[in-house]
């Protein structure tokens, strides 16, 4: 009976291309706004996780100048004490449970190649910031610890660098001139791709800390130092720590406030990660508004259609048809109607999510409990909303329905 | 004729509104149909046979009186179990055909078995035996808008006989008619009652049609004006 009310409810939406393509329409919007809501979004959750593991995870950068706060603007101002070798060589020292420990001190500049050039972001540090960043080399070797401390001319390239210069070739033993000084090529970074905020993260060049200093920046400051946590350690714990090993090199008294600031890149990463998870959910609750409208769609159809077949159920109920069957009849209706429009949205919503993955470069990451709860909303959005029209029509008088043009 | 009571009414009142307004449809209608006959019932616009078929239909119960359909008392019986007796009993053929439009014959005549639970392939079966017995073989799967006006009234017969009823009520059945199909129409159901014993009860304003009937029951305000055997009942 309930096949063979399925079976006949399916003639009728197929007898009816037109209206019932209309009518699911809005369910179809709905559910495929909903699935590429939230698919989209866990995917930009996932991108930015991801992201911000690329910035190093367990990762603490130490800059000078105070720390941000209701205050009023942190960051440097102009009686900052810069940091500098001294508080590097105390952290190296004294700081347990650290696993890499790597200044870096940073300026965009010009880089020359034969007749080309690159505004590039150029990097002086030392062998300890690949550790601290997760970065890897493709080809070549890092620095020796004779170029660190005398400072040679040479450098590693991301992969932007390489692309500009050399196309597909081999960028090693090259020399580029770095801010009019030349600089002999090592090695070759592995591509990271772009950040969630648009950065190109492989438009760099690294170098000796000493030959930055020397040679482009022309003082002995360090921008940051880079602190990343051994795997026994929690950043929470490190963070203290360093704080303390830097007030002590940089002899401030216990009443006066830290100089520099201390940022956690986990916690960031967890606040990034759960704002995007709010708005995944804001996102999918507004697409979730169109699926009501689409639900009022179908109860505005299936009045009509009732209307519209008010003979054909006066002939029901005069041939034998009780008011359940005609309740079915229609609820199986406009559940299959709506269930049909549950299901081309999720597909329309999976494309749009894919397509979506394609241009903005993040993960495709389709869900099944929000494909299953789309299809079960959907159904549950037909029974609800075909069954006030259903019951209209079930408690029609068989004469006046027979009676009715 | 002489079969046993299958409808009476017993003093049976329809009336519609209230107070000064009440319209009394039917006025203390006595009636009497043996199972087997065929009865033609006539009258002007207004006079009750309308009200009178749809209460003999199991349509419609009456404000008062009894109406009693097979020796039960159908006029108390409430909307579902009057349309099980529908179902069960009662075959309906009307002026206007009324078949599911954009649905085939055989599955407009498969209608009715669906509403008694048959399985899909006995509803088929007797679907299938019930058009030819009406005599459309080979027009099965046409849709109503494939179909001439007799041909549509044939599945309409069709429809109404799949279930073997006892009653088969026909409301002005070849009002939109040729003469020529008229003829064809009626001397199926003529046909239907003399082999299937099926009792016929048919509401027609065209006196050649009522001639097909053996009793014609005339209608007038509410009452019956008469009720006589058709002396010569028109040879098929």
């Amino acid at each position: 009976m309930i096949w063979e009310t399925v079976r006949l409810s399916l003639l009728s939406v197929r007898r009816n291309v037109l209206r019932s393509f209309l009518t699911l329409l809005g369910i179809v919007i709905g559910v495929a706004a909903v699935i590429a809501m939230l698919t989209i979004g866990s995917g930009t959750t996932e991108k930015v996780k991801a992201d911000i593991s690329k910035l190093g995870s367990n990762l603490l950068v130490v800059r000078p100048g105070r720390p941000a706060g209701p205050g009023g603007p942190g960051g440097l101002d102009q009686a900052t004490n810069p940091l500098g070798s001294k508080e590097l060589a105390a952290l190296v020292a004294h700081l347990s449970g650290a696993r890499a420990i790597s200044p870096a001190s940073q300026k965009q500049v010009r880089v020359i190649f034969g007749t080309e050039s690159l505004t590039s972001g150029v990097t002086g540090t030392d062998s300890a910031y690949l550790d601290a960043r997760d970065w890897k080399l493709v080809s070549g070797r890092p620095f020796s610890d004779s170029e660190i401390r005398s400072g040679t001319g040479v450098c590693l390239i991301g992969e932007t660098v390489r692309q500009q210069f050399f196309g597909a070739g081999d960028p090693e033993g090259e020399i580029i001139r770095v801010n009019r000084t030349s600089c002999k090529i090592v090695g070759l970074l592995e591509p990271k791709g772009y950040t969630g905020f648009g950065q190109d993260q492989d438009n760099v060049v690294l170098m000796p800390l000493a030959a930055y200093q020397r040679r482009i920046a022309g003082n002995r400051d360090i921008d940051s130092i880079y602190v990343a946590a051994d795997d026994r350690t929690p950043t929470t714990e490190l963070l203290p720590r360093v704080e303390d090993i830097l007030r002590d090199a940089r002899r401030i008294p216990p009443d006066r406030e830290d100089d520099f600031s201390i940022r956690d890149m986990t916690q960031i990463a967890d606040a990034m990660a759960s704002a995007t998870t709010t708005m995944t959910g804001m996102l999918g609750a507004v697409a979730g508004v169109s699926l009501l409208v689409g639900g009022i769609g179908i109860m505005n159809i299936m009045l009509v259609s009732v209307t519209e077949r008010t003979r054909e159920i006066g002939i029901r109920l005069a041939i034998g048809a009780h008011e359940k069957h005609i309740l079915i009849q229609f609820l199986v209706e406009a559940t299959v109607l709506s269930l049909l429009g549950g299901i081309i949205g999720i597909l329309i919503g999976l494309a749009l999510a894919g397509l979506a993955s394609l241009t903005l470069a993040i993960p495709f990451a389709p869900s099944l409990a929000v494909i299953l709860l789309a299809v079960g909303f959907s159904a549950l959005i037909g029974m609800v909303f075909g069954f006030f029209p259903a019951l209209r029509g079930a408690r029609l008088d068989p004469i006046d329905a027979l009676r009715h043009e | 004729m002489s079969g046993s009571l299958l409808i009476t009414f017993d003093k049976v009142w329809k009336s519609y509104g209230q107070g000064e307004a009440t319209v009394h449809a039917l006025a203390g209608v006595d009636l009497a149909i043996r199972s087997g006959e065929f009865v033609a019932i006539m009258g002007p616009s207004g006079s009750g046979k309308s009200t009178a078929m749809n209460i003999i239909g199991c349509l419609d119960t009456p404000t008062a009186g009894t109406y009693s359909f097979m020796g039960i008392d159908a006029g108390r019986l409430d909307r579902n179990r009057r349309a099980m007796l529908r179902n069960l009993y009662v075959g309906f053929v009307f002026q206007g055909y009324n078949l599911l439009p954009r649905t085939t014959a055989v599955e407009n005549v498969e209608l009715p078995l669906i509403y008694r639970g048959a399985a899909a392939r006995e509803r088929h079966d007797l679907a299938m035996k019930a058009l030819a017995e009406v005599g459309l073989v080979g027009r099965e799967h046409h849709t109503p808008a494939e179909l001439s006006g007799g041909q549509q009234q044939r599945v309409a017969i069709a429809r109404a006989i799949v279930t073997r009823p006892t009653l088969l009520v026909a409301d002005e059945p070849t009002g939109n008619l040729d003469t020529a199909r008229t003829h064809e129409i009626m001397e199926l159901l003529t046909r239907l009652n003399t082999e299937l014993g099926l009792t016929i009860a048919m509401v027609t304003h065209e006196a050649d049609v009522a001639a097909y009937a053996e009793r014609t029951i005339r209608f007038l305000d509410g009452h019956v004006a008469s009720d006589a055997v058709n002396l010569e009942v028109a040879q098929p």
